[in-house]
């Protein structure tokens, strides 16, 4: 029992021990990389990252992918800004934007769960959707001027030592623990693990299965709408090409914290890990001011591929183990 | 005669092909001059010489990724690939002006367009490797070079769009041949030469093979593995082909843009012409005719004036409606309505 919990925590030790050796580099390279507001920056900046991230972990920990996540992000900015535009009370807009994504989410796990089919392709056609229907709202850059949205965006929390936390930041970590919460404590979180594990076990053990892997979906809709509402304090605009390509960020950042991408194994804190080391080759990149921004994404498929091979290795001692 | 019109129905090819002849006929309804074809300056002029024209890239990818998807794989870095191999192009034939004004290549054309080829290649062959001896998912071992593809492409253009002035290099993509674009020609080439390679050879058999049943077919003395990397190696290769007729198209190199979203159309036109996602079988021509699907669609788009971001919407209900006439619970489902309706109608 012991070497199995050192076996499924081992990545997750990886990924923090990475992240503290980046920093520590960093720190010993650049003056002023150890600033505290340095590190919550890495947060502020990442916040939808960061969200859109935990509802990943949830889809591939039940052995699932969501690929739509990115263009979902973008038509909540979207639905947001026109909605806004139209004169909306802000937090109505936030509760439309909420529900829309929960639905998505849904139907996309209703189309997996009930008719069987790959969930990779109805993301992708879910993704085409979504992005689709963003145009269809406006092919240009919808600006927000609301005073409530501006107020919120410049918002600071201030926790001592000159270093402050935005709303988007704190929305972010408490999506985080509220996340460990329902995957460790709850009867859906370990389902979720379970159906990861075996789906036909899982089944033959009695679990809501079918509910729960709509669920998975339906969770992962919602947080990516709610990290298009947080992107939107960030941006202060909807714009159909936000967030392109962030899908292979937050599943970068998911394989990263250490979850197996054939599902069942894995933590949302190790996601968390995963956000803040795409962050900081972000933060080292942009300190050492002569590499190019392209490097992030050459360094993010290297690490990529570092993490897979280590997954494989462990899989494999996990199989000649049991 | 009813029995002809019955396994004419049951071919693989009659559903997708009706689809383009709607398509095809739609678009006639909307604007006659649609399907008229003409001869202007020495080749063939019209929507659809434009149509194939443009859907030739699109084919040759198409074609590599239902060879990988026959072997239940998937490759999602044809679009970086496409990229890096119109990088490695543009930068090889870059175009220097001599003092006669006229503009020569770097390196002899035939270099440049051999060593893009020979990287995409190894790039597919890298994605074949991470799934046969890394024995990776195949989203997740294309994943990384999709992810890194585009930053590699960037760092081989320093992050600009790199333009192409030496001539002979926009055959490609802009030329003609016996009246028809050079891209098409390039195509057909390719299609007939893996038509004759899987019929004509046991390799055929041994695509559906391992496709079928992985497990089986090495048990059976099929070389999956090794089958396997020359068939994700193809599929890299192909990308790479795609990306010379883009580049030479635009006549130029845009690593942030070339190939975009190319992987999603791919894998759209392969389900589109009726090769299973789930391996085994597949069908060349169909995915062809899916190919052209799109295609079309896209052109009637433009043609029909509607805005053009209704494609992505059109694309995503087309997917969905293949993918539930795909699944076997759906089919259940609809054979469970109508036989209930007739029960009530009777």
């Amino acid at each position: 029992m012991n070497a199995l919990m050192n076996r499924r925590l081992l990545p997750l030790a990886v990924t923090m021990a990475l992240f503290v050796a980046m920093a520590a580099f960093g720190a010993f390279t650049y003056d002023g990389f150890l600033a505290p507001q340095v590190f919550l920056n890495l947060i502020i900046d990442n916040a939808f990252l960061c969200i859109v991230a935990v509802g990943m972990t949830f889809v591939i920990l039940s052995g699932g992918i969501d690929l739509s996540v990115g263009a979902v992000i973008a038509l909540a900015t979207m639905i947001s800004a026109a909605l806004l535009a139209a004169g909306w009370n802000p937090y109505a807009a936030m509760a439309v934007v909420l529900v829309v994504g929960a639905v998505f989410g849904g139907l996309q796990g209703y189309l997996i769960q009930r008719f069987g089919l790959a969930p990779f392709i109805v993301t992708l056609a879910g993704m085409f959707f979504a992005r689709g229907c963003c145009y269809l709202i406006s092919t240009e850059s919808i600006p927000i001027n609301d005073a409530t949205y501006a107020a919120i965006a410049q918002a600071r929390i201030p926790l001592g030592g000159g270093a402050s936390l935005t709303i988007g930041g704190l929305i972010a970590l408490a999506v985080v623990v509220l996340a460990m919460r329902v995957a460790h404590a709850t009867e859906f979180g370990r389902t979720v693990y379970a159906i990861g594990g075996g789906e036909s076990s899982a089944r033959l053990m009695g679990l809501k299965v079918d509910g729960t892997k709509i669920g998975v979906y339906l969770l992962s809709g919602l947080s990516a709408a709610l990290a298009g509402i947080v992107m939107t304090f960030y941006m202060l605009s909807g714009y159909s090409l936000h967030a392109m390509g962030l899908e292979l960020d937050a599943i970068a950042a998911v394989v990263i914290g250490g979850t197996l991408l054939a599902g069942g194994v894995g933590y949302v804190a190790g996601t968390l890990f995963g956000v803040l080391i795409l962050g900081i080759i972000q933060t080292l990149i942009a300190f050492d001011g002569s590499l190019s921004s392209w490097w992030t994404r050459i360094v993010v498929g290297a690490l990529l591929l570092l993490f897979c091979l280590l997954q494989r290795l462990f899989e494999g001692r996990t199989h000649k183990g049991a | 005669m009813k029995n002809m019109f019955r396994l004419l129905m049951r071919h693989a090819l009659f559903w997708p092909s009706i689809a383009l002849v709607l398509l095809l006929a739609g678009s006639a309804a909307f604007n006659p001059a649609f399907l008229s074809v003409s001869w202007h300056d020495g080749h063939l002029y019209g929507n659809l010489i434009d149509i194939l024209n443009r859907a030739a890239p699109l084919i040759i990818v198409s074609l590599g990724m239902t060879l990988v998807i026959a072997v239940r794989g998937l490759d999602i870095s044809v679009g970086a690939v496409v990229a890096i191999s119109a990088a490695v192009a543009a930068l090889m034939i870059g175009g220097s002006f001599s003092a006669d004004g006229a503009v020569n290549s770097d390196y002899p054309l035939w270099a440049a367009l051999a060593t893009a080829l020979a990287v995409a290649a190894a790039c597919g062959l890298w994605n074949g490797l991470l799934v046969v001896k890394a024995g990776m998912q195949p989203i997740v071992a294309t994943l990384i070079l999709m992810v890194a593809g585009r930053g590699i492409a960037q760092l081989l253009t320093g992050g600009q769009i790199i333009t192409i002035y030496y001539a002979p290099f926009f055959t490609l993509g802009n030329g003609y041949l016996l009246g028809l674009p050079v891209a098409l020609w390039i195509a057909v080439l390719t299609w007939v030469a893996l038509h004759l390679l899987l019929s004509r050879t046991a390799l055929g058999l041994f695509v559906r093979a391992i496709g079928g049943n992985p497990e089986a077919a090495r048990v059976a003395g099929v070389r999956s593995s090794a089958i396997t990397l020359c068939v994700y190696t193809f599929c890299g290769l192909a990308a790479g082909i795609a990306g010379l007729i883009v580049s030479s198209n635009v006549k130029s190199a845009d690593a942030n843009n070339a190939g975009q979203l190319l992987e999603l159309d791919a894998i759209l036109a392969v389900t589109l012409g009726g090769t299973a996602l789930t391996g085994g079988r597949f069908t060349l021509a169909g995915t062809i005719i899916g190919a052209l699907i799109i295609q079309t669609l896209t052109s009637m788009i433009y043609s029909l004036g509607v805005p053009p971001e209704v494609n992505l919407v059109v694309k995503a209900a087309l997917v969905f409606t293949v993918m539930l006439l795909q699944s076997a619970e759906f089919r259940a489902l609809v054979g469970r309505a109508t036989r209930g309706t007739r029960a009530t109608s009777r």
